[in-house]
């Protein structure tokens, strides 16, 4: 156990330093080399000086390796330079934009595994009946339908025709202050938390169903337990396990959808940051926020396996 | 299953154990492709495997066999169909201007009537018929990239699971890495620096569909090549390339499929994304971008609706049909590898 999680972290580190050189890559692919970059940043009018002035003072102008391994002495300080636009120190911006996507992606993530696993076990409740199909077509509607339409939708019929909440998300900064403001919250928390409604749901059927056809839920029927008893006492622990598996797969693509939520609903977060940036050639934001994604990813993914391999005790890691 | 290395998890339940990507995994297939000695059935008994007295047959009687009984499955091969009609063979028979109108009061975003069946856009463009040329552009773009994708991703996983050690690590870390950098970051970084074009959109949208493909081709190949008939050819001097490409491959075409099937799904919904955050094409450009463009007009007061949900609808339509065609080919492959 205790091996299976140092060589867990080790690879995860690893993939942390593949991630810094995807963003170094991301970095330099810009057709015409850096100068045309410092162009894009400047302006189409910017002298020539100029631009080597720019190239000199962010260190375009060093060789390539050392800028590589400037990054990640600076990814692993945390210093992750200026940013090119807003003249403010990279990490300061996104220490304000980053806990409010860590509340947007956890409170949906609560509120996804919390629908979505009483869906389920619902679902095997009141197998092959009409309730349960309905569930499974709703399942396909919810996983069919893109983050931002649906948020469009809610916005539509919850906000401007029912006035029951806000179109916009909170605004203000600060964990409370945006707890506060919990009636923003809720549309774009549900937006985000359908997609995974709909494939957790599905998959907690499934990994239900699966439990049931195990040896000691036969035994358990055979000592004469009613079948809400073998469901809920016997089988329910054994299905969730793979659901924190399937946690941890699935935050790239919530990651993913929280950007899409954020535009929605014009949430300051690192998706909205990053979207803007990428579009005013922010190179320094565009690769920090893709940067801090992806280490976060990995993190969550971490957490989720090191979760995994502690409610499971019949999984012995042998090491190769 | 990704994260973790599929040796170490040997045995534990795992989402994508059975290998085809999609994000509605059945972990009853999980053990199908280890032990063909009974199959689960969802109602949750154990029934054994004898499958049915007329033996294998071909592979397309099987998936035809499992399409004429799945309903869910004929639901699917309709809608996509139709969607597919739809798009490439609809304009000739809705006949529409969609390059060059000009605005005036009959067609200035007027609600459906009899001359606009879906009413018209504030350019003065017919919906309807810019709904097919999108679809049209939207399926092109999708098919395309989920067919090199998964090509690539099959010979990238079958190099990498054949050859083994230390290569084989180097190529799946890269696999792990792009997979854990939430996929949006990237494709917006690219089509930040290179723009959109319809190729730019294609190579896109493929950049990270290929992975998922690799990684299961590579667990397969895992399986596949310590059988015997990959070590007869080998004992004969068959060449790897062979092995891989006549032998391995081959016994993975089911995978391949199945998976294939929900990368365009998947690709319809990216395409979607980028089209909502602004990364258009020229010209009607994709359902994303036109739902897009009707947002705006959703909040107006004579609400623009015919602007925006038809496009969702068909968004949501196209990814359900491929989503099911691709349960129920998973279902049929399933059984193949369990009668085997």
């Amino acid at each position: 156990m205790v091996g299976y999680l140092i060589r867990r972290v080790i690879q995860a580190v690893i993939v942390i330093v593949g991630v810094i050189i995807i963003c170094f890559i991301l970095f330099h692919i810009y057709p015409g080399g850096s100068r045309a970059e410092a162009r894009a940043v400047l302006g189409q009018r910017a002298t020539g000086a100029a631009i080597t002035n720019f190239l000199q003072v962010e260190g375009l102008s060093k060789p390539l390796w050392q800028q590589f391994f400037l990054l990640i002495a600076h990814a692993f300080s945390g210093n992750l330079g200026y940013s090119f636009k807003q003249g403010q120190p990279v990490w300061t911006i996104i220490s304000e934009r980053l806990p409010r996507t860590v509340i947007l992606v956890g409170l949906s993530v609560i509120f996804a595994v919390l629908v979505a696993i009483p869906l389920g076990i619902f679902q095997v409740l009141r197998r092959n009946k009409p309730a349960d199909y309905a569930l499974t077509g709703l399942s396909f509607v919810g996983y069919a339908t893109p983050t931002f339409f649906l948020g469009i939708v809610l916005i539509q019929l919850l906000a401007i025709t029912w006035h029951l909440f806000p179109a916009e998300a909170p605004q203000q900064s600060g964990l409370l202050a945006i707890l506060g403001d919990w009636k923003a919250l809720v549309l774009p928390v549900v937006t985000l938390a359908t997609v995974t409604i709909a494939g957790f749901s599905r998959y907690m059927r499934s990994s239900m169903m699966e439990a049931l056809t195990e040896d000691y839920v036969r035994t358990a029927r055979a000592k004469g337990a009613a079948n809400r008893r073998v469901i809920f006492v016997h089988a329910l622990r054994n299905a969730l396990i793979p659901i924190v598996t399937l946690l941890g797969l699935s935050l790239p693509a919530i990651v993913s959808g929280a950007v899409i939520t954020e535009n929605v609903f014009n949430y300051p977060g690192m998706g909205l940051l990053f979207v803007t940036s990428a579009s005013n050639n922010d190179f320094p934001l565009i690769i920090a926020t893709t940067l801090v994604a992806g280490v976060a990813t990995v993190i969550g993914s971490l957490l989720a396996d090191i979760l995994y391999a502690v409610l499971d005790p019949r999984i012995r890691y042998v090491s190769k | 299953m990704s994260r973790i290395d599929d040796e170490q998890l040997a045995g534990a339940t795992s989402p994508d154990a059975n290998g085809d990507g999609s994000f509605f995994p059945e972990p009853r297939a999980a053990d199908s492709a280890a032990d063909s000695g009974a199959a689960q059935v969802p109602g949750g008994q154990l029934t054994p495997s004898g499958g049915e007295a007329s033996g294998v047959g071909s592979l397309g009687r099987l998936v035809w066999g499992v399409f004429s009984e799945n309903k869910l499955a004929l639901v699917g091969v309709g809608v996509a169909l139709f969607m597919i009609l739809f798009s490439f063979l609809g304009p000739f028979f809705y006949h529409t201007n969609q390059t060059s109108v000009i605005v005036s009061a009959q067609n200035y975003y007027t609600p459906p009537s009899a001359a606009h069946l879906l009413g018209t856009d504030p350019n003065g463009y017919d919906e309807l018929g810019r709904i097919m040329v999108a679809g049209r552009t939207t399926l092109e773009i999708c098919l395309i990239a989920a067919a090199l994708a998964t090509a690539f991703g099959v010979i990238y996983g079958a190099i990498s699971g054949f050859l083994g050690g230390v290569i084989d690590a180097v190529m799946m870390r890269v696999v792990d890495v792009m997979l854990s950098i939430p996929s949006l970051f990237l494709l917006i970084v690219i089509a930040a620096i290179y723009g959109t074009t319809f190729w730019l959109l294609v190579a896109i949208v493929a950049l990270v569909a290929w992975l998922a493909p690799a990684r299961l081709i590579r667990g397969e190949t895992l399986t596949l090549r310590t059988r015997e008939y990959v070590q007869a050819v080998r004992s004969m001097g068959g060449k790897n390339w062979r092995i891989i490409w006549r032998h391995i491959v081959p016994n993975a075409i089911g995978t391949v499929i199945v998976n294939a099937t929900f990368q365009i799904a998947d690709a319809v919904g990216v395409l979607a994304a980028l089209g909502y955050l602004g990364y258009f094409l020229p010209g009607a450009g994709s359902w994303g971008q036109m739902l897009y463009n009707g947002i705006t007009y959703i909040e107006a007061p004579v609400s623009g609706w015919w602007l925006v949900y038809p496009v969702g609808i068909c968004i949501i339509l196209v990814v359900v049909a491929f989503n099911f065609i691709g349960d129920a080919l998973r279902d049929s492959f399933e059984v193949r590898l369990q009668r085997r």
